[in-house]
């Protein structure tokens, strides 16, 4: 039997690598991605607790997230295609009409 | 579990407002298709009716469920109580003044679309959720149900560059976001077992609080929600998003989504993480002061008046957390500490709603008027306008005997009771500083001659709106001690 550690490194692994992602890398597609990374670390954690705490919680929760992810993949595309036919960008250094 | 049909009827009651607002939004996206085009603001007024009707509904819910000790439902993933109530009270009547700032405006701006109000009553039955969530599952979903039609509201105006840009930089800052909150969650999840909160409190009232796997946890809740009601150092999409969003839409946002990660605050950290409480207030305080600071500070240099505004609620958001950190600091606090921030988050939302609303009354076409050089010279020409923004630009300072002095009042008076003196000092020199760019608007308004004809964007729901607004600005500055003591009482549904 493969040990819970196991799998909470796994997703500790994923998690940095979509951090690291979201905040180094400039294609608007990329961070969108590991955004993606990030919640499905949160889901491998939450599958893992779920068997080994034998409590049906964890994995009631993943159904949502994946969800509510395919949700928020549509209006970011929408977004995106929307900046796209507007303006031509899709790297985040030329969002920069509006300066922060 | 509910054994006859009859039976999951009556467990659902306590969800019927949320029901109705559903609905109505429902509605108002298939009634879309008949309506014709020039006449989208009739939409605007069902969805008013739809929160009228919702408002009632939650109040005699509430008075049939007083003395009521069951407030969970839904094996407590539902919480129907005094505290929800009176957040519901707070959504009802931001989105109300968001849909009557809206009508006119949205015509200007030719984005006077039927889905507009369905976003509005959608994001503002996903606050409803967020006040009631009981459960981890249900606070996420509610909270995203908020965000993604707030992103696409921020987006609205399909055509122009920067309504586009703020909606791609909303989404993706907000989904980051969210990402970090899921990852706490799933931690707290992992180390209790349960993503009730009732059932983290239980747990933590036993666990080893030295566990780090907890202190991530927490570390990572605080951020995420920081991000949501824009505290500094998570505050960097806010100005960008309000400036570029409809100026409607950015009065909306600045106001609903903000209360609701409020309310969402007050019930996890005050309540489910209560055993963390120190800890919680000591990170709290600490962010409090630098979005005091920030706010505050980078105000002063905008000339874009959508921008300072952006500024001046990141500044808000730390009076406001000012009151947290105290309400978390310990057990005696809670109640006067959380009764002063919900106090203050329902002040927040009537004078900021107001300011944009005289924004808006600049917006004509040709001329966005988002410029504070745009108001030389208003208060000569049109005395009403400019005479409505000062007590809104007044309130916003804490001026007494206006209702921004009152919730700032309470506020450093809760910092002061536990025993952070230091805290209410210093927001008490931050607002100092913010007298200086709110005041300038006046000035600008009263001391310069006007370069421009006005054309203000005139309109009945627009004057109801100010009205409203202006109305409960003088009336909880005068009489604050009502209010206060119905939060104090829903506070007490809390513990």
């Amino acid at each position: 039997m493969i040990p819970l550690s196991w799998y909470v490194i796994l997703s500790a692994l994923l998690f940095t690598i979509g951090v690291v992602g979201v905040l180094t890398r400039r294609n608007v597609f990329i961070i969108l991605m590991s955004i993606e990374l990030m919640l499905n670390a949160a889901n491998i954690n939450m599958i893992a607790f779920s068997h080994y705490l034998q409590n049906l919680t964890g994995q009631i929760f993943v159904v949502f997230v994946i969800t509510v992810a395919a949700a928020e993949a549509a209006v970011a595309l929408a977004l995106i295609i929307l900046l796209v036919r507007n303006r031509g960008v899709v790297y985040v250094d030329e969002f920069n009409i509006l300066k922060g | 579990m509910p054994n006859s049909l009859h039976d999951f009827f009556q467990q659902l009651g306590p969800m019927y407002p949320e029901f109705l607002v559903i609905a109505v939004a429902l509605i108002a996206l298939v009634a879309d298709l008949v309506v014709p085009r020039g006449q989208k603001h009739l939409l605007g007024w069902l969805g008013l009716i739809g929160l009228a009707a919702a408002a009632a509904l939650t109040l005699s819910l509430a008075a049939d469920h007083a003395g009521n000790t069951q407030t969970a439902f839904f094996n407590g993933t539902f919480l129907f109580d005094p505290f929800s109530v009176f957040f519901k009270m707070v959504f009802y009547l931001s989105c109300s003044l968001g849909i009557l700032l809206s009508m006119k405006y949205l015509s200007v701006e030719d984005i006077h679309r039927g889905e507009y109000y369905s976003l509005m009553l959608f994001a503002t039955s996903g606050m409803m959720l967020m006040a009631s969530a009981g459960d981890l599952i249900t606070l996420y979903l509610g909270l995203e149900l908020m965000a993604l039609s707030i992103y696409i509201l921020a987006g609205f105006m399909r055509g122009d560059g920067r309504s586009n840009e703020a909606g791609i930089k909303y989404l993706l800052l907000g989904a980051f976001s969210s990402g970090i909150m899921l990852y706490g969650m799933s931690l707290l999840y992992g180390l209790s077992g349960t993503t009730n909160l009732n059932g983290i409190m239980t747990f933590l009232q036993s666990a080893d609080l030295t566990n780090p796997v907890i202190f991530l946890a927490m570390v990572m809740l605080i951020v995420s929600f920081g991000f949501k009601v824009a505290a500094v150092p998570f505050h960097m999409w806010v100005p960008d998003v309000y400036e570029g969003a409809p100026t409607s839409v950015t009065a909306f946002m600045s106001a609903g989504p903000k209360v609701a990660g409020f309310a969402v605050l007050l019930r996890v950290f005050v309540h489910a993480l209560a055993p963390l409480q120190g800890h919680v207030s000591a990170i709290l305080a600490v962010i409090a002061v630098l979005t005091m600071a920030v706010g505050n500070i980078m105000a002063i240099s905008q000339t874009n008046i959508k921008r300072m505004l952006a500024y001046s609620s990141i500044a808000h958001a730390g009076y406001a957390l000012v009151g947290l950190a105290a309400a978390t600091a310990n057990k005696a606090m809670m109640v006067d500490g959380s009764a002063s921030v919900m106090l203050y988050v329902l002040i927040y939302t009537v004078m900021n709603m107001g300011a944009f609303g005289v924004v808006i009354m600049l917006r004509k076409s040709g001329s966005r008027g988002e410029e504070i050089a745009d108001f030389a010279g208003l208060g000569k020409t049109n005395k009403a306008a400019a005479f409505l923004m000062l007590i809104f630009m007044f309130s916003l300072t804490g001026i007494p005997p206006l209702a921004g002095f009152m919730g700032k009042f309470y506020i450093f008076k809760s910092a002061v009771q536990a025993g952070m003196i230091w805290l209410a000092i210093l927001g008490v020199l931050f607002s100092a500083i913010s007298a200086y760019f709110y005041l300038r608007v006046i000035m600008v308004m009263w001391m310069y001659d006007p370069k421009q004809e006005f054309s203000l964007l005139r309109s009945p729901a627009l004057a109801l709106a100010l009205a409203i607004a202006v109305t409960a600005v003088i009336v909880i500055g005068v009489a604050p001690s009502s209010v206060l003591e119905i939060a104090r009482a829903s506070v007490l549904g809390l513990m």
